[in-house]
C-alpha cells in the first residue's frame, strides 16, 4: 500500500506553519512572470488564489463556467465567517478555534492543517475589511460578532445574511484588479472537462467553451482546482444548479485520490420540498436557530392543525427536550437527524409528499414576544422575506417550516499540507479538497477555509512547488494535450449521439433519490449495498437511453448537465462505497448500526481514525483504498456530548 | 481615444459631464423663465408699469446683449448636448422590447424628448409673435413702444391663446422633470431633503404655468384691456 | 393551472429572433418561474426540439445570473425579487406571459434568453476595487467606521450585477450598477485614497461600453431586485463632477467593449 506523504511538519503546533513557510523555497520576483498557473473556479478559494498569485507576479489563467467570476456559489453563503480575533474578549483563541474545529469534525481531520486554518483566520478578516467588505458593526464603529452554530464564543463575523456575497465580491474585486492589470486572464463560460498530466505532473486542462462549444487545451506549470463540492450528486441540494464535480472527478480519474467522499453535510434549516418539479432547495441561515425554537406536534393527529392553534402542552420542543444545555443550537448533524427521526415517526408537518410530511416548525413566536418584532426583523428580516417569497407564508405570523438538505461536502480530493493532491503540481483549494473539516463542518467555517486556502496558503505552497520546476517545456500541441482533447471531444460526441428517450434531469433525479435514500442522513450496510447494486444499472441505462436535443457546436445547457451527471454517477457510487467501508458513525456520516445508547453517532477510533483515500482503477471497477492514519497529539479524541 | 493611450478625461468626454452641462444651462433657462414671467406679470399693474419695465430692459445695450448671449449660449449648449445624449441612448438599445412596462418614470420624464423640441418651436413662435411681428400667424398691429398694447392685442385672438395654453402645459412638464432631475444630475441630493426635492419642482412648475397663463386668460376675459 | 408562454427564441447573436408560443397544462402554484421553464425544457428535449437557453444558477436570488424580462418587467411582477425567486402563485389560470431577454446593446443576446453581461465585469475591472495586496492589511478594528456609513455602504454593496437596472432603463443606462459600486467604496474610509480616480475610470468605462445615460426616470430603482436607491447615482454624479476638478491625472483609455 502506498504511504501517503502528507508533508505535515512536526514539532510545536503553534510554530509549524511559520517554520514550514521558512523551509519552503521562494521564486525570485523577476522569475515569477515566467510561470503560468491555471486556476479553475472563481469562488472564494479560486478568486482569492488567482488574485493573490497575480499580485505576486505569476501569469494566471482563471476559468469559470458562469458568465462572470462574481457568480460562483460562494456568493450564496449567508451566515458568517469565523475568526479567532477574540474581539469580544470572551475567551476565544487560535487554539480554541482549532480545538472546536477538530472536535466539531469528530476527530477525522488533520491537526496541523486545522491549526493553520485557525491561525490565518485572523488575517482574513483584516484582508476583507481592507477590501471594503462591509461587515456588521456596532454603534461604536467596531466589528460586530455573533455566536454561530452552537459555538460558545462569539467569533463569527457577518455581513447581514449575505456574508458570502460580500466576501466573494471582495475577492472578485481583487481578481478584477489583476485582470485589469493584465496579470490574470479571465475565461468565463469556460468549463474544465479534463486534466492534462505530462510526465507525472499536472500540466494543464481541457475546456469546453460553453458558447462556442470549442474544446481546447491550456498548458501551464501548475494547476489549481477550486471547483467546489459535489452536493448536487443528491440532485436536490442547496448548491447552485451549476455546481458540479466534473473538474475534481476528472482529476480523480487521472490519478488524484478522492478522500472521504461519504462525508457530506446535511444542513438542518432549509425550506422543505414543495413538489415533484422542485429544482433546488433553499437554505435559511443557521443563525435562525439562535432565536427560533424547533418543534413538532406531540401527536401526529395535530399535523394539519394550524400551528398557532396547537397549545404548548401539545408541542414537542424536541431539541430542547433531548439536549437541555445546547437546545436548538446542537450541531448540524444532530439537528438534522432528529428532524428526520420525528418526521419518520409521523409527526412531521407540511404537505405530504410520498406519504410522509417532511418538515418541522421553527417558531419565532417567543422571540417576538421577548424582543419585539423590530429586533427580530433587524436580525432576520431578509431571511423572513426570502422565506415568504418562496413559501407564501409570513414567519412573523406563522412558524417557518424547515427540513434538512444537503449543503456541503467535507470530502474531496486528497491534499497534503501544501494543498497538493497525489498528482504533482495539481493543487486543490476550498470545498473541492477534503482537508480541514473532518467528518462535519462547523457553521461559518467554509468561508474561512476557502479564503484561508486562497489568500494565505496556496500562494506560498504553490511558489514552493514552482521553485522546484523549470517553467514551460510544453504547449497545447503536445501529444498528451492533443490526446486528452481527443478524449474529451469523443465523450461529448458520445453524449450527443446516444439519442435515447430520457432527459438528463430525469436521470439526475433518479440518481439523487438513490443517494439520498441510501447515503443521506442515515446509512446502513443494507442500504449502501443496495445502492451499489442499483447505481451501476442506472448508469448503464444513462449511457444507452440519454436524450439531448440540439448540437454540441454551441450553447447547449442540456449537454452541459449531461456531462456533469455522468460524472455524478461515478462519484455517487464511490460515496456509497466509502460509506460502506467506514463501518462507524462519525460526524455527518451516520451508520444506523453504530449508535450510542442515546442514539448518537458512535465513532470507532481504533479502526477508523483514518482518511479514506480512493484511487481510481476504472469505471465499474473496485477502487483501491489508501489510508492516511490520523494522529492526535494535541486534542484527545472524545465522544461529542451536547446534552 | 483608443485603448492603451492615456489622456486627461474632460467633461465633454462623458455622458455625466454633458448631463451636468444640460443641467446647468437648464438652471439658467429656468431663471430666465421665472424672471420673464415676473416681468410680464407687471401687465396687471397697468400700461405704464409694463412699458417702463420694457424700456428699462433696453436701457443699457451691453447688459441686454450680454444677457441675450448667455441665454442663446445656454440654449445652444442645452440643445446640442441633449441631442448628443439622445443619440447615445437611442444607440444603447437597438432592439426594443415587445412588451415593456413603466414602473417609476413619470409622464413628464418620459416626454422630455418631446416637450423639448415643442418648446423650442413655441419659443420661435413666441419671438415671431411679439418680437418680429408679422412673421407670426395671427398678426396684429404692433407698436414697439407700447408693449402693454401689444400684449392686449396679441392675446385677443382666441386660437393664439390656445397655442400659449398648450405650450405652458408642456413647459410645466419640462420644468417639473428638469427641476427634479437637475439636483440628481449635479449630485445635489441628500435623503434628508428628499421631501423638499419632491415637492419643490411641482410647486415651481405649477407656479410658472399659472403665472404665465394668467396673462392671456386675463386678456381673453377682458380683465386686462 | 394553465399558462401560455410566449418566449423569445434566437439561435445566435446575429440571427433574427421571434416569440414562440408554448402552452403548459399543469403548472403548480408552488413552482418557481424557472422550474416552470425546466418542465417546458424537459418536454422540448423529449420532443427533440432545442431547449430554451436561459441563465440561472443559485436560484436563491443572490448570484445575479437570471435575466428575464417577464411581461415587460425586469425579473417579473414581484417587487424586489429576482426571476428565480418568483413563484407561479402570483399568476392565475389562463395567464399569458411574455418572456424576453435583456435588451441592451452592451448586453448582446447570445442565444434565446441568454445575454452577455461582460460589460459589467469590465466596469468593475476599470476601478471597482480597493487596491490592497493580500497580506498588507492592518488590523480590522484599527479604524472604526460609523455604523450609519457602513450600513449605507452595505445597501449599495448588495448589488448582484444582474443587469435589471440597465434592462429596465428607458435609456439602457448602467448608471445604477456603476453608481452602486462607486458608492459602496466611496462611503467607507478604506476607499478614500482611490475615490476620485475610481469614479473617473469607472464612468469612462461605462460610457465606452455603449450604455445609455441617466435621465432620472428611476425605473432602475423600481426594477432592482435588491432595491438599490438612485441616491447612489446622485453620489456618483457628485463624485464624478468633483473628480473632474480635483483629479486631473491622465487616464488610461477604457478597454474596448467586447474585447
Amino acid at each position: 500500500m502506498t504511504v501517503l506523504e502528507h508533508r505535515t511538519p512536526s514539532g510545536p503546533l503553534e510554530s509549524r506553519w511559520e517554520r514550514h513557510r521558512f523551509d519552503m523555497k521562494l521564486v525570485n520576483p523577476s522569475n515569477r512572470r515566467k510561470y503560468n498557473v491555471i486556476v479553475v473556479g472563481t469562488g472564494l478559494a479560486g478568486a482569492a488564489a488567482a488574485a493573490t498569485l497575480g499580485e505576486l507576479g505569476y501569469n494566471v489563467q482563471s476559468f469559470c463556467f458562469q458568465d462572470s467570476p462574481r457568480r460562483a456559489h460562494s456568493i450564496a453563503a449567508q451566515g458568517g465567517i469565523n475568526a479567532a480575533k477574540n474581539y469580544q474578549n470572551d475567551g476565544d483563541s487560535v487554539f480554541r478555534l482549532f480545538y472546536d474545529t477538530i472536535k466539531g469534525g469528530d476527530f477525522r481531520s488533520r491537526e496541523s492543517n486545522v491549526y493553520r486554518l485557525a491561525e490565518v483566520s485572523v488575517n482574513i478578516i483584516d484582508q476583507a475589511t481592507a477590501q471594503g467588505v462591509p461587515f456588521a458593526r456596532e454603534y461604536g464603529g467596531l466589528l460586530a460578532n455573533r455566536s454561530f452554530g452552537g459555538a460558545q464564543v462569539s467569533r463569527t463575523f457577518y455581513a447581514r445574511g449575505q456574508t458570502g456575497q460580500q466576501l466573494l465580491l471582495g475577492a472578485y474585486q481583487a481578481l478584477s484588479r489583476q485582470i485589469g492589470a493584465g496579470q490574470v486572464e479571465m475565461h468565463p463560460r469556460t468549463e474544465m472537462l479534463d486534466l492534462i498530466v505530462i510526465d507525472g505532473r499536472a500540466r494543464g486542462i481541457v475546456t469546453r467553451h460553453l458558447i462556442t462549444g470549442k474544446v481546447k487545451a491550456w498548458i501551464a506549470d501548475a494547476v489549481v482546482l477550486a471547483t467546489g463540492g459535489y452536493g448536487n450528486v443528491f440532485y436536490l441540494s442547496t448548491n447552485a444548479k451549476g455546481c458540479n464535480a466534473t473538474a475534481a472527478w476528472r482529476a480523480h480519474r487521472r490519478g488524484a485520490f478522492f478522500a472521504n467522499p461519504c462525508f457530506t453535510q446535511i444542513h438542518p434549516t432549509c425550506i422543505p420540498v414543495s413538489g415533484e418539479s422542485q429544482s433546488k432547495l433553499t437554505l435559511m441561515s443557521e443563525s435562525l436557530r439562535n432565536d427560533g425554537r424547533v418543534w413538532v406536534p406531540k401527536n401526529a393527529e395535530h399535523a394539519d392543525t394550524p400551528p398557532g392553534k396547537i397549545k404548548n402542552e401539545n408541542r414537542d420542543y424536541y431539541l430542547e427536550r433531548l439536549y437541555p444545555s445546547f437546545g436548538n443550537l446542537v450541531p448540524r448533524d444532530i439537528a438534522s437527524r432528529r428532524a428526520k427521526d420525528v418526521c419518520d415517526e409521523g409527526r412531521g408537518v407540511g404537505p405530504e409528499i410520498g406519504g410522509v410530511r417532511r418538515g418541522v416548525y421553527l417558531d419565532f413566536r417567543d422571540s417576538i414576544q421577548r424582543l419585539g418584532e423590530n429586533i427580530v426583523g433587524e436580525r432576520y428580516g431578509n431571511l423572513f422575506e426570502m422565506y415568504e417569497r418562496i413559501t407564501g407564508d409570513n414567519p412573523y405570523k406563522v412558524p417557518m417550516r424547515i427540513y434538512p438538505a444537503t449543503h456541503y461536502t467535507m470530502g474531496g480530493l486528497w491534499v497534503d499540507y501544501n494543498l497538493m493532491s497525489t498528482i504533482d503540481g495539481l493543487f486543490v483549494a476550498g470545498e473541492a479538497n477534503f482537508s480541514d473539516h473532518g467528518a462535519n463542518r462547523l457553521g461559518a467555517s467554509a468561508l474561512m477555509q476557502g479564503l484561508a486556502d486562497g489568500y494565505f496558503v496556496l500562494p506560498y505552497t504553490l511558489g514552493n512547488y514552482l521553485a522546484r520546476v523549470v517553467p514551460g517545456g510544453a504547449d497545447d500541441e503536445h501529444s498528451e494535450a492533443r490526446r486528452v482533447v481527443g478524449q474529451v471531444t469523443e465523450r461529448l460526441e458520445k453524449l450527443m449521439s446516444i439519442d435515447g428517450s430520457t432527459t438528463p434531469d430525469a436521470f439526475h433525479r433518479e440518481l439523487g433519490h438513490l443517494i439520498w435514500d441510501n447515503c443521506g442522513m442515515s446509512r446502513s450496510k443494507e442500504g449502501l449495498e443496495k445502492a451499489l447494486r442499483e447505481i451501476p444499472a442506472v448508469r448503464a441505462r444513462f449511457w444507452e437511453d440519454l436524450k439531448i436535443s440540439g448540437t454540441g457546436e454551441g450553447l447547449n445547457q442540456a449537454l452541459e448537465r449531461a456531462g456533469r451527471i455522468a460524472d455524478f454517477f461515478e462519484l455517487g457510487e464511490l460515496m456509497c462505497r466509502d460509506a460502506l467501508d467506514r463501518d462507524e458513525s462519525a460526524g455527518c456520516h451516520f451508520r444506523a448500526e453504530h449508535t450510542t445508547e442515546e442514539g448518537e453517532a458512535k465513532r470507532n477510533d481504533e479502526e477508523y481514525a483514518y482518511v479514506a483515500n480512493w484511487e481510481f482503477t476504472g469505471v465499474g471497477k473496485e477502487p483501491r483504498l489508501h489510508k492516511e492514519h490520523l494522529e492526535f497529539e494535541f486534542v484527545k479524541p472524545s465522544q461529542r456530548n451536547y446534552k | 481615444m483608443s485603448a492603451g493611450q492615456t489622456r486627461t478625461l474632460t467633461v465633454y468626454d462623458t455622458a455625466i459631464g454633458k448631463k451636468a452641462a444640460v443641467a446647468v444651462t437648464g438652471v439658467v433657462l429656468f431663471g430666465f423663465v421665472i424672471a420673464h414671467m415676473l416681468g410680464n406679470l407687471q401687465v396687471f399693474l397697468g400700461p405704464k408699469a409694463l412699458n417702463d419695465y420694457a424700456e428699462s430692459l433696453h436701457a443699457v445695450p451691453t447688459v441686454l446683449w450680454a444677457a441675450r448671449l448667455v441665454l442663446l449660449g445656454s440654449v445652444a449648449v442645452h440643445i446640442t448636448f441633449t441631442v448628443q445624449l439622445v443619440a447615445i441612448s437611442n444607440a444603447a438599445r437597438p432592439v426594443g422590447y415587445r412588451s415593456k412596462k413603466s414602473l417609476a418614470s413619470t409622464y413628464a420624464s418620459r416626454t422630455m424628448k418631446l416637450t423639448g423640441p415643442l418648446l423650442l418651436a413655441f419659443v420661435l413662435y413666441h419671438l415671431a409673435h411679439f418680437t418680429w411681428p408679422g412673421l407670426a400667424m395671427g398678426a396684429y398691429s404692433h407698436d414697439p413702444a407700447d408693449v402693454y398694447g401689444n400684449v392686449v392685442r396679441g392675446f385677443s385672438v382666441p386660437w393664439v391663446c390656445a397655442i400659449y395654453l398648450v405650450a405652458q402645459i408642456l413647459l410645466g412638464l419640462h420644468l417639473y422633470h428638469g427641476a427634479w432631475s437637475l439636483f440628481q444630475t449635479l449630485g445635489l441630493s441628500h435623503p434628508k431633503y428628499d421631501r423638499v426635492r419632491d415637492l419643490a419642482p411641482k410647486l415651481v412648475a405649477l407656479g410658472v404655468v399659472l403665472g404665465n397663463l394668467s396673462i392671456p386668460l386675463a386678456v381673453l376675459s377682458r380683465v386686462v384691456r | 393551472m394553465k399558462i401560455r408562454l410566449r418566449v423569445w427564441r434566437q439561435a445566435g447573436p446575429n440571427s433574427a429572433g421571434s416569440l414562440e408560443t408554448h402552452d403548459l397544462e399543469d403548472v403548480s402554484p408552488d413552482m418557481s418561474f424557472l422550474e416552470m421553464l425546466d418542465v417546458l425544457n424537459e418536454r422540448l428535449i423529449e420532443e427533440d426540439r432545442e431547449e430554451i437557453a436561459f441563465d440561472h444558477d443559485c436560484r436563491e436570488g443572490i448570484c445575479g445570473s437570471c435575466s428575464l424580462m417577464i411581461d415587460g418587467r425586469a425579473h417579473g411582477p414581484q417587487h424586489k425579487t429576482t426571476a428565480c425567486q418568483l413563484h407561479m402563485r402570483h399568476y392565475s389560470d389562463g395567464d399569458e406571459i411574455v418572456v424576453e431577454p435583456w435588451r441592451v446593446k452592451a448586453f448582446p443576446v447570445v442565444k434565446d434568453l441568454v445575454v452577455d453581461r461582460s460589460s459589467f465585469d469590465r466596469i468593475i475591472r476599470a476601478g471597482g476595487y480597493i487596491s490592497v495586496r493580500t497580506g498588507s492589511a492592518r488590523d480590522a478594528n484599527e479604524a472604526p467606521i460609523r455604523k450609519a456609513d457602513s450600513d449605507l455602504a452595505f445597501d449599495a454593496a448588495t448589488c448582484i450585477g444582474c443587469g435589471a437596472c440597465a434592462a429596465a432603463c428607458p435609456n439602457a443606462s448602467a448608471s445604477l450598477f456603476t453608481a452602486a459600486k462607486i458608492s459602496h467604496l466611496a462611503l467607507v474610509p478604506q476607499g478614500q485614497a482611490e475615490r476620485y480616480d475610481r469614479v473617473r475610470k469607472m464612468v469612462a468605462q461605462m460610457d465606452a461600453e455603449g450604455f445609455g445615460h441617466c435621465t432620472n426616470h428611476n425605473e432602475c430603482e423600481a426594477a432592482c431586485p435588491k432595491g438599490i436607491s438612485v441616491t447612489n447615482i446622485a453620489r456618483m454624479n457628485r463624485d464624478f463632477l468633483r473628480a473632474m476638478v480635483v483629479s486631473r491625472d491622465p487616464l488610461r483609455a477604457p478597454d474596448d467593449a467586447g474585447e
